[in-house]
């Protein structure tokens, strides 16, 4: 028998690594990414002629737990067609057994590289709604993402935001895997449920997300999820991590309360992000909107509801809204004084 | 589920298979025979050279030991008590050797045992040769976590020398025995400096052909090692717990 040595321990690791693309209209290009679950590669698709990301399980088999989220995460991400979410082109297994889907290749970068390079808080605030606007629609149509994170946050070239990796999502409405015309009237393709199949997609959500079990991301996961309640989670506990993901971007860190350099992030934006991410679900906005409704009342320069202002504070932020017509009235007022004063003279 | 996600391109990973944990402990005499020379196929290597290496045992005493503890194995239905929910095989194993080693000193026992009952085919000079070979920092030794990882290591070893050996069988059936020496040369005997056209050069084919030969030839050794690999374990969880550990997909 021959001896395998380190170097080629090595070799033969690396050469199975690479997919089996046969029997497939894809062609791989390059290798981008490795996550818990498997590697993502870019591919050319051969009969489109256009490159997409390619999202490939390690171990072979439709029957495992990863698996069965891989299949799920493109089920659900099929059902969401909005521009702030990566659309899925295909799910299937290759010839090495590999479970694997293609979705849209987006170049761009993750926030967490992307933020630097965005210095004004009102940019930031308006990033943040548009994560915001993706998440909320995930939630209208009962699917909970489960790890918002700055990892799973890209911009793109032109600055949009998509957000990715529904891997740990959670369906808290089943008809989001079997949309009809009925619950979806925008529906372009319709497509009946088979009768066995909400049986088997229960079974295949507990099987990802059982009870007791704890996923997500420390500083990004609220108190329930980490304590693995995961029947009590609603749309309240992806509020909790898109406060900490505020927090983020206003000070660099999920739960720190200063900006960079010590500098003090404004006291409405700080009981916003303070309220979404309360240990109690019910102190907490009740659902995306409203925290987007609060984050939009802040940069329009009005009250937010997080917040209750001192007079000083009312009238410093009057002052700050008002300030052009403020300032003009002053001149104004002033140049009436001195020609008052001219002409009394 | 399954019948929607059918493999593109053929049925060439199969689905279902019975392991060698489970085939252990069957009722026919045959089958479970089997399945103890399959698990001693992929484990002796790396249990021989734990043997010398964490107990410093002689070549004599690590093979007396080596046999000893596949017999104990049978004879005691040690893999009966083993919970896959609980361990990793290898790790249960690598538990009872230290205990039969152990338990070995204190009866001061030294047999030869296992030549008639084992089939497999030991062969310990070449293990003895293979330890010469394996880089070991004498530092990390005695650490738990370095034996840990050497046993591992030696484990994954053993499973794709295996799977060469499989592949090899494989390559002769398929007369494709010019494949087999491409990846031989290419991916086994790690000259880095050895390039596709120089390959093609020596074989007298075109630069493709030697692309297409290995991407085939490491296709079906990830297959084999796979089914080995699955073989060995207990359950699916572990499996891809192992197949990670194996291919490494957990350092990359």
């Amino acid at each position: 028998m021959k001896f395998i040595s380190d170097r080629a321990l090595e070799r033969l690791r690396d050469g199975a690594e690479i997919p089996d693309l046969a029997g497939t209209h894809y062609r791989l290009l390059e290798r981008v990414a490795r996550g818990g679950m498997g590697v993502v590669y870019i591919a050319e698709d051969e009969k489109l002629q256009r490159r997409v990301a390619l999202k490939i399980l390690d171990v072979p088999g439709t029957e495992g737990d990863l698996a069965t989220r891989l299949i799920r995460e493109a089920r659900v991400l099929a059902r969401l067609e909005h521009p702030g979410i990566v659309p899925v082109h295909d799910v299937g297994t290759l010839a090495d057994g590999r479970v694997f889907y293609t979705m849209k290749f987006v170049e761009g970068r993750r926030l967490d590289q992307y933020i630097a390079s965005v210095n004004s808080v009102p940019d930031r605030l308006r990033l943040f709604l548009r994560i915001c606007d993706a998440v909320g629609f995930a939630h209208a149509r009962g699917v909970l993402h489960r790890d918002l994170k700055p990892a799973n946050i890209m911009v793109g070239p032109f600055g949009e935001v998509l957000v990715l990796d529904w891997g740990l999502a959670k369906i808290l409405r089943e008809e989001v895997l079997h949309t009809t015309r009925e619950t979806d009237p925008e529906a372009t393709i319709l497509e009946k449920p088979k009768p066995s199949a909400t049986a088997s997609d229960s079974t295949e959500i507990s099987a990802v997300t059982e009870h007791g079990t704890v996923m997500g991301t420390p500083g990004y996961m609220s108190p329930e999820q980490a304590r693995g309640d995961v029947k009590n989670l609603d749309a309240r506990s992806d509020i909790f991590s898109l406060g900490a993901l505020l927090r983020f971007l206003l000070t660099g860190k999920p739960e720190e309360a200063s900006a960079p350099g010590g500098a003090r992030v404004d006291k409405s934006l700080s009981a916003i992000c303070t309220k979404a991410t309360a240990a109690a679900p019910a102190e907490r906005y009740p659902n995306v909107q409203e925290l987007a409704l609060d984050v939009s009342r802040y940069l329009d320069g009005l009250a937010v509801g997080a917040h209750r202002e001192s007079v000083f504070e009312k009238t410093a932020r009057f002052y700050r809204r008002y300030r052009f017509f403020i300032l003009l009235i002053a001149a104004y007022l002033v140049m009436r004084v001195l020609i008052l004063l001219f002409m009394h003279r | 589920m399954t019948q929607n996600f059918e493999p593109k391109g053929g049925d060439r990973f199969p689905l279902t298979r019975r392991s060698v944990i489970e085939a252990v402990r069957s009722i026919d005499a045959e089958e479970r025979e089997q399945a103890l020379e399959a698990l001693c196929a992929a484990y002796w290597k790396p249990v021989y050279k734990y043997i010398r290496l964490r107990w410093n045992r002689p070549t004599d005493a690590a093979q007396d030991l080596t046999q000893g503890f596949f017999m104990e194995l049978l004879e005691r239905e040690l893999l009966d008590k083993f919970d896959a929910q609980k361990s990793r095989l290898r790790t249960y194993l690598r538990i009872c050797v230290d205990s039969f080693v152990t338990n070995e000193d204190k009866a001061g026992r030294r047999l030869k045992r296992g030549g008639n009952v084992l089939h497999v085919a030991l062969d310990f000079p070449s293990a003895e040769e293979e330890l010469g070979a394996t880089v070991i920092d004498p530092a990390a030794i005695p650490s738990p976590e370095s034996l840990e990882e050497f046993f591992e290591k030696e484990w994954v070893r053993s499973l794709f020398a295996l799977a060469v050996e499989d592949l090899r069988e494989l390559c002769a059936r398929k007369e494709r025995t010019r494949t087999f020496h491409l990846f031989e040369a290419y991916d086994l005997d790690g000259n880095e400096k050895i390039s596709y056209e120089q390959l093609a050069q020596e074989y007298g084919i075109a630069a493709t052909d030697v692309t297409n030969a290995l991407s085939w030839a490491r296709r079906e050794f990830r297959r084999i090692a796979l089914k080995r690999l699955r073989e060995l374990c207990g359950s699916e969880e572990e499996f891809q717990r192992e197949a990670r550990a194996a291919f490494g997909w957990d350092a990359k």
